[in-house]
C-alpha cells in the first residue's frame, strides 16, 4: 500500500526525522489555517499524487504571499496531473501539502528497501538525489551504493562511514545522517514497509540534512497491525478489484478478450500466456485463491462478465487447496443467475475432478470443457476469434 | 531415495483442528504419510478424526517422534509457529500459510541462519515424493513414482507439472513448490542441488515466475555443474509491469526479474525452455532425448 507524501512525512516526523515544516489541505478553504500551521506565507504547494515527475507536469507550485497561496491551492485542487508516469489519463488531486522552502545546496538519494536475494534489508545511496533512480543506476551506476545492515541491529558506525564518505558529508553532517540513518531503518522495520525511499535527502544551505521528499510503500500482507498510518489500501485500484479483494479474489483489470478464472497466481499468469501465445489477449487477472468459497466463486464469474470486453470465459483451475467441485457450483450457481452471453470453456483437474465434472454434467449447461490447459486456450482463442467475426 | 521425505517421514500439523488443517491432515494420510498428530494450542489432549492433538510442538514431538511438520496456522501467528517448531527440533518445516507479513519471515530468516532445520515456504503447496508421502495441499492422485524431480515456486504450476510427467509416462521422484513469497526458506538453487545429488532423479523441472533473482541462480548453478537434463518454465511474459515492484526493489534486481531475462538465463544455461505451461512435459522429454 502506498502512502502519499503527506502521510509518509507524518511518520517520518513522529519518528524524530528532520522534515520541513507542512501542513496538508483538502479545500482551498482550509488555506489561511494550513500557512497559520506553516507560520508564514512563502513556501511550495505540492499535489498529493502516486507519481513521479510532478513538478514538470505543473503539480508544484511556490508561492510568497496568501493570495499566491490561495491561488495555487484553487488550481492544484481538482485538477487532474499527467506526468510520465501516469499515462493520458493522469491521476485526480484531491490533497496539496503546504510546506515551507528549503534552501537547497545538494540532493542526495537515500532508500531502505528489501533485497529479496539476500533476505535482508538494503540500504541504496546516491550523491546524485531529485533525479529518477533508475536513470541514475542505468548510466552511472558507479554513483550508487548498496550496504546492507546487519538484521536486527541496523547501521553501525563503520557502515555510517562508509555511506558518509561515498556521499561526501562533513563530520557535522555525518553526526546527523547516523540519526537519520538509525531511525530509517527502525521505522522501516516496525513500520513494515516495503519501501521507504527519501529522495531527495537535501543538504541545505545551512548545510543540515533535511528529508525533502519521501515515497513509503507498506507490505500488504502487514496491514492488520499498520492501522495509523492514513493510508487507503484501495486508493489505485479499479471498482472491479475493490470488489474483488471483499472476497478474496485477487483481481486485475486488462484490455484482452478473454475472461480468465484460474486458481493460483503462477497459473493464472500462464494462463494469460498461453491465451498470448494463440494469438487473443486476456481480459483480466484472476486468481480465486485456495479457499474462496462457492460465493467468491460466483462473485468472480460475475466481474469478470461485468467487463464489457470480454467476449469469452476461460476457467483454468487445478484444484490443490480448491476442491474443483465448489468450483464447478460456483460457476453453475452463477450461470443460473446471470445467464451465459458468452461462450464458456471449463479446463478442470487436481482435487474433486470426478465430482466437479459431474456437477456441471449434471447443470446440463452448455459449456465448452477442454481436456487440458492448451485444449483450453486453444479453445477460448477460437471462439474469441468466432465471436470478433 | 527422492529428496526432503520419504517413507520414514512422521508428519504432525500446526493447526490440525483448523478446517484446512484437518481436510489436508486427511488427505496426507489417505496418501499414506504417517500423520502422526497435530498441534492446536488450548486443544491438547483431545484428537481429532483419530489424531492425536497437543499443546505444543515440543510436546507433540516428544509423544510421536515427529521429525516433520506443516503449517496452517493462520498469518499473523505463522512465523511464531515456524520458530516453535524449529526450537523443538523438527527437521523439516513445510508452510503452507500465505499472507505472513514479509518482516516476520525476515526474522524467521534470520533466526534459522546456522541451524539444521530446513523450511519449505511458505505460501507453498508442500512436497511430495511420490507414492510414498506427501506433505501439503498438492492433489496426491496426480503423481506417479518416477524419475523426474520438479522445482516451482507456484503451486498450481506444480502441479501442471506434475500431471503432465505423469501422463507422459516419466513420473516423478520428487515434487517441491518452495511458495511465492519474497522471503522463504529452501531456493530453486537448493532444490536443484537435492535434485542433483539424487541418483533417483534423472530429470529435473525448473518452474519459476517474474520477480526476484532465484531462477537466475539456479541457472547459473545448472550451467556449471548439473549434468542432468533440466526443462524449466517461466509465468508472467504478459504480466503488466509495475503491479508489484517499487522503483528500488527494481534495482536490488539489477536486470534480472522479467520473464524474458530469466527465460534467457535458462537457455544460456542449457535448459530445454517451454513456451507455454502446456509443453512442461514434453519439452522435458526432449530435454532427456537430447542428453542421450
Amino acid at each position: 500500500m502506498k502512502l502519499h507524501e503527506y502521510q509518509g512525512k507524518a511518520l517520518l516526523r513522529k519518528a524524530g526525522l528532520p522534515v520541513p515544516r507542512s501542513a496538508v489541505i483538502f479545500t482551498p478553504a482550509e488555506t489561511a489555517q494550513a500557512l497559520q500551521a506553516l507560520g508564514g506565507e512563502k513556501g511550495v504547494a505540492k499535489a498529493q499524487a502516486f507519481t513521479g515527475g510532478r513538478g514538470k507536469a505543473g503539480g508544484i507550485k511556490l508561492f510568497s504571499n496568501a493570495a499566491e497561496a490561495a491561488e495555487a491551492a484553487q488550481k492544484l485542487i481538482g485538477m487532474t496531473l499527467v506526468t510520465h508516469q501516469t499515462g493520458p489519463e493522469g491521476v485526480k488531486i484531491e490533497a496539496v501539502l503546504f510546506e515551507e522552502q528549503s534552501q537547497v545546496a545538494r540532493e542526495l538519494y537515500f532508500a531502505v528497501t528489501l533485497d529479496r536475494a539476500k533476505a535482508n534489508i538494503v540500504f541504496i545511496l546516491s550523491p546524485e538525489g531529485g533525479m529518477d533512480i533508475e536513470e541514475i543506476a542505468e548510466k552511472t551506476p558507479e554513483k550508487i551504493l548498496k550496504l546492507w545492515p546487519a538484521w536486527g541491529q541496523g547501521p553501525d558506525a563503520a557502515l555510517i562511514e562508509q555511506a558518509a564518505k561515498f556521499l561526501g558529508l562533513s563530520d557535522a553532517q555525518t553526526t546527523q545522517f547516523a540519526d537519520i540513518a538509525r531511525k530509517l531503518y527502525n521505522l522501516y522495520v516496525t513500520t513494515d514497509c516495503a519501501m521507504l525511499e527519501i529522495n531527495p535527502l537535501a543538504v541545505d544551505q545551512g548545510g543540515n540534512l533535511i528529508l525533502l521528499d519521501c515515497k513509503v510503500i507498506l507490505d500488504e500482507n502487514a496491514l492488520y497491525r499498520q492501522k495509523d498510518t492514513g493510508g487507503d489500501p484501495d486508493a489505485e485500484k479499479d471498482p472491479g478489484e475493490i470488489e474483488a479483494a471483499k472476497y478474496g479474489l485477487s483481481y486485475i483489470k486488462l484490455d484482452g478478450n478473454i475472461g480468465c478464472m484460474v486458481n493460483g497466481a503462477g497459473l493464472a499468469m500462464a494462463t494469460m500466456d498461453i491465451i498470448a501465445h494463440y494469438g487473443e489477449q486476456p481480459a483480466n487477472f484472476l486468481d480465486v485463491g485456495g479457499s474462496a468459497s462457492e460465493e467468491a466463486v460466483t462473485k468472480a464469474f460475475e466481474i469478470i462478465t461485468a467487463d464489457k470486453n470480454v467476449k469469452t470465459l476461460l476457467v483454468n483451475i487445478f484444484g490443490g487447496i480448491m476442491p474443483c467441485d465448489r468450483i464447478a457450483r460456483g460457476i453453475v450457481n452463477a450461470v443460473n443467475n446471470l445467464g451465459l452471453k458468452v461462450p464458456l470453456v471449463v479446463r478442470l483437474e487436481g482435487t474433486n475432478v470426478e465430482e466437479g465434472k459431474a456437477v456441471i454434467a449434471a447443470s446440463g449447461l452448455n459449456l465448452i470443457s477442454a481436456d487440458d490447459l492448451e485444449d483450453a486456450a486453444r479453445k477460448a482463442a477460437q471462439a474469441v476469434a468466432k465471436a470478433k467475426g | 531415495m527422492a529428496i526432503l521425505i520419504d517413507k520414514n517421514t512422521r508428519l504432525i500439523t500446526q493447526g490440525i483442528t483448523g478446517k484446512a488443517g484437518l481436510f489436508h491432515s486427511q488427505k496426507c494420510r489417505d496418501y499414506g504419510t504417517h500423520v502422526v498428530g497435530g498441534v492446536t494450542p488450548k486443544k491438547g489432549g483431545t484428537t481429532v478424526d483419530g489424531f492425536a492433538v497437543f499443546n505444543t510442538v515440543r510436546e507433540a514431538r516428544e509423544a510421536t517422534g515427529a521429525n516433520a511438520t506443516m503449517i496452517f496456522v493462520p498469518a499473523p501467528f505463522a512465523a511464531d509457529a515456524i520458530l516453535e517448531a524449529a526450537d523443538a527440533g523438527i527437521e523439516l518445516i513445510v508452510a503452507i500459510t500465505e499472507g505472513i507479513p514479509v518482516m516476520d519471515m525476515l526474522r524467521v530468516h534470520h533466526a534459522l541462519q546456522g541451524r539444521p532445520n530446513i523450511l519449505i515456504g511458505p505460501n507453498c503447496p508442500g512436497v511430495t515424493t511420490a507414492d510414498v508421502c506427501k506433505i501439503g495441499i498438492a492433489p496426491g492422485p496426480i503423481h506417479k513414482k518416477g524419475k523426474i524431480g520438479i522445482v516451482s515456486r507456484s503451486g498450481t504450476l506444480t502441479y501442471e507439472a506434475v500431471h503432465q510427467t505423469t501422463l507422459l509416462g516419466l513420473g516423478q521422484t520428487t515434487a517441491v513448490g518452495i511458495g511465492g513469497d519474497p522471503v522463504h526458506g529452501l531456493s530453486h538453487l537448493d532444490v536443484v542441488k537435492m535434485f542433483n545429488e539424487d541418483p533417483e532423479t534423472e530429470g529435473i523441472v525448473l518452474i519459476g515466475e517474474i520477480g526476484g533473482s532465484d531462477e537466475e541462480a539456479a541457472a547459473a548453478y545448472i550451467k556449471e555443474f548439473v549434468k542432468k537434463p533440466v526443462a524449466g518454465f517461466i509465468a508472467g511474459a504478459s504480466a503488466p509491469k509495475g503491479k508489484r515492484m517499487g522503483h528500488a526493489g527494481a534495482i536490488v534486481d539489477g536486470n534480472a526479474g522479467t520473464a524474458q531475462s530469466k527465460k534467457a538465463a535458462m537457455a544460456e544455461a542449457g535448459i530445454f525452455v517451454a513456451e507455454t505451461a502446456a509443453e512442461i512435459g514434453r519439452k522435458m522429454v526432449e530435454a532427456m532425448a537430447a542428453r542421450r
